[in-house]
């Protein structure tokens, strides 16, 4: 655990070194929001294969999205943007609102927004109970056989992925078992797997299976990345506005993602963070500094005795 | 037209005025001018703790900062103070916990705290001090109360003294070791905090339970924690700047300006005429008491607060990387 502590070192920590033999490559996503239909059919798929209950069925109003945001019953969630900008716009080239001489300013962005499986992952690392563990995959997962919903990987996490399961409670639920299942019927924390199951029967991720433009692209993370570089030239040199890899630089605030992805805008224009960083990164120098802190109240309250007892 | 700048042609689109030409290429977002967000969704998720945990935060620090008042009262002779900051520093030790284990979403799975021990989480490494202060100050109080076994009674004391100021600021360090801006950039600060509060609590209540003529080590110790305390907090507040405006606002300043009037008045108080006055320790005591819960609760909500708004992400991340940008081009 001590290698998240130090700079980020480009490799997750406690792999694949602790699995031996049983190691394997790294393996993650890369998702082309270029080639993005909004189709939804990763929500759908990801629903399905895990047995995610559903999480309310509203009308957001926000374009076509209405599950709005991850969390323990959405692990996979498409964002749609529409924008007055143009999809392309070529070096010198300047837009208008009405299109007039030039390129046309409206575009949609979509997304389809996942668990980046962090190399440095926070909710990995602030996990108290050793629930959140890193896969012989590279990836991280929930047992949530052992989570206790202590809930600090929810603020723990730079993208918000994580969040508590809360249920309603039905009238089917035994009187006599609901004290002690705590507040809500699950209570436990839940995010994407990566499909860790399927995985280790050698299959690809239910979404990445069900996409039907390969937007989503499953396989080993040394091999995306190449692949994303080569895609982001292509799109640069046809001319698309803004296209830009999030997560797919192993000396980012958390290592790189193990889930990372080709944007067309800023990342807050998708609801992801700018810079994130692993909240860890700086608790070499908290933990000194709370020690200190430690050491000030013990002396401040023995000090406090030089006064004489009145 | 064409004199307006991209940003301000990207306000005037976003006000639903028509604009002209414009360079899109590239970014709009800029410090100090209109922000991209998606639907002005949160980035980073609320916590999901409940209420039990910014009492946790009191208790738990009454407990450790009464651990050390306790443990100097004996080494000095004021059993006095000894004995009512041992078992005031015990009830808080034992109620803790159970505050802890209620907010778990599945309490019965408590015991898996103790399944590893993880210097990255100071939830882990702080479950281990709270059960070996919440243990020994029990153990410590029993036999006290029963007289019996001496000598496991004093080790009691000893381990508890020792396990009680990590226990007053790690609870600093855990909400500083997160993703949401108020706390995470408050990291220099909170764990001073939330010890110096342990101080003035754990004093204030060991004030209002000894008598005069041996209250003063208490007394003393709830006026200074309360004057750092003060002091930090407005530190942290400014130092904070443009993320720190949730302590002005909604119920995280409500619970600030609680805090900092009641524990102001409380101390000074307790300093004026505290040695003298049996009626104005009590209520000096009741007041800091009070203003160091408001302060707990004024830093738990505002996490809520900042987490909400995804502004507070954005902005501080655009600029440390506007930052790194200028210091490496």
């Amino acid at each position: 655990m001590t290698s998240t502590l130090a700079e980020p070192t480009g490799s997750p920590a406690a792999w694949p070194d602790t699995y031996g033999d049983e190691a394997k490559p790294r393996m993650g996503f890369f998702t082309d929001t270029t080639v993005c239909i909004g189709c939804k059919a990763c929500e759908v798929a990801c629903k399905e294969w895990n047995l995610i209950p559903e999480d309310g069925l509203v009308w957001t109003g926000e374009s076509y999205d209405n599950t709005s945001h991850l969390n323990a019953n959405t692990w996979r969630h498409v964002a749609f943007v529409e924008q007055r900008k143009p999809l392309h716009l070529r070096d010198g080239e300047t837009a208008t609102l009405d299109g007039a001489g030039g390129p046309e300013p409206l575009r949609w962005l979509m997304e389809s927004d996942v668990c980046k499986h962090c190399t440095h992952a926070g909710c990995l690392d602030v996990c108290p109970t050793g629930s959140l563990f890193r896969t012989e995959f590279g990836t991280v997962v929930v047992q949530e056989d052992i989570c206790n919903g202590c809930g600090y990987c929810v603020p723990a996490c730079p993208f918000g992925v994580l969040d508590k399961r809360e249920l309603p409670r039905s009238p089917d639920d035994a009187p006599l078992s609901l004290p002690l299942l705590g507040k809500e019927a699950d209570g436990r924390v839940w995010k994407c797997t990566l499909c860790y199951d399927r995985l280790k029967g050698g299959h690809e991720p239910a979404c990445a299976k069900a996409c039907p433009t390969d937007s989503i692209q499953f396989g080993e993370l040394d091999e995306l990345r190449e692949r994303a570089q080569k895609r982001l030239q292509k799109l640069e040199q046809e001319g698309w506005n803004g296209p830009r890899l999030y997560g797919a630089d192993p000396d980012d605030g958390v290592g790189g993602f193990g889930a990372f992805f080709l944007l067309l805008d800023e990342p807050e224009v998708y609801g992801l963070p700018p810079d994130p960083v692993v909240p860890t990164k700086h608790l070499p120098r908290l933990w000194a500094s709370t020690a200190l802190a430690a050491a000030a109240v013990a002396v401040g309250v023995a000090a406090a005795f030089l006064g004489g007892a009145e | 037209m064409t004199d307006r700048t991209p940003i301000e042609q990207s306000q005037a689109m976003s006000d639903g005025r028509p604009a002209g030409t414009v360079d899109w290429k590239g970014s709009v977002t800029e410090l100090g001018s209109r922000m991209d967000s998606y639907y002005g969704r949160p980035i980073v998720k609320e916590p999901v703790w409940q209420p039990e945990i910014p009492f946790y935060f009191w208790t738990g620090g009454i407990a450790g900062a009464s651990s050390v008042l306790h443990g100097v009262a004996r080494l000095t002779g004021n059993h006095r103070l000894a004995k009512s900051s041992l078992l005031i520093g015990a009830v808080a030790d034992i109620a803790s916990p159970l505050l802890l284990v209620s907010d778990l979403g599945r309490p019965e799975r408590f015991l898996n705290m103790f399944r590893v021990f993880k210097v990255t989480s100071p939830m882990s490494v702080g479950s281990w001090i709270l059960a070996l202060s919440s243990g020994a100050s029990a153990t410590a109080a029993l036999l006290e109360l029963s007289g019996k076994l001496r000598p496991v009674k004093w080790a009691a004391e000893v381990v508890s003294a020792l396990s009680g100021p990590p226990l007053a600021t790690y609870t600093g360090a855990l909400i500083a070791n997160t993703a949401i801006p108020v706390w995470s950039e408050a990291r220099d600060e909170l764990p001073w905090l939330f010890g110096a509060s342990s101080a003035a609590t754990a004093g204030a209540a060991a004030a209002l339970a000894t008598p005069l003529e041996a209250a003063g080590p208490a007394r003393r110790a709830a006026v200074a924690g309360s004057a750092v305390a003060l002091g930090l907090t407005e530190l942290m507040e400014h130092r904070l700047g443009m993320v720190g405006e949730v302590y002005k606002q909604g119920e995280a300043g409500r619970f600030g300006r609680i805090a900092k009037a009641a524990t102001a008045s409380g101390a000074a108080l307790l300093a004026a005429r505290g040695r003298r006055s049996r009626a104005a320790t009590v209520a000096g005591g009741a007041l800091v008491l009070a203003g160091e819960l408001a302060l707990r609760w004024s830093v738990f909500k505002a996490g809520f607060q900042s987490a909400r708004d995804p502004r507070y992400v954005v902005v501080t991340q655009k600029e440390r990387l506007r930052a790194r940008k200028e210091a490496s081009p």
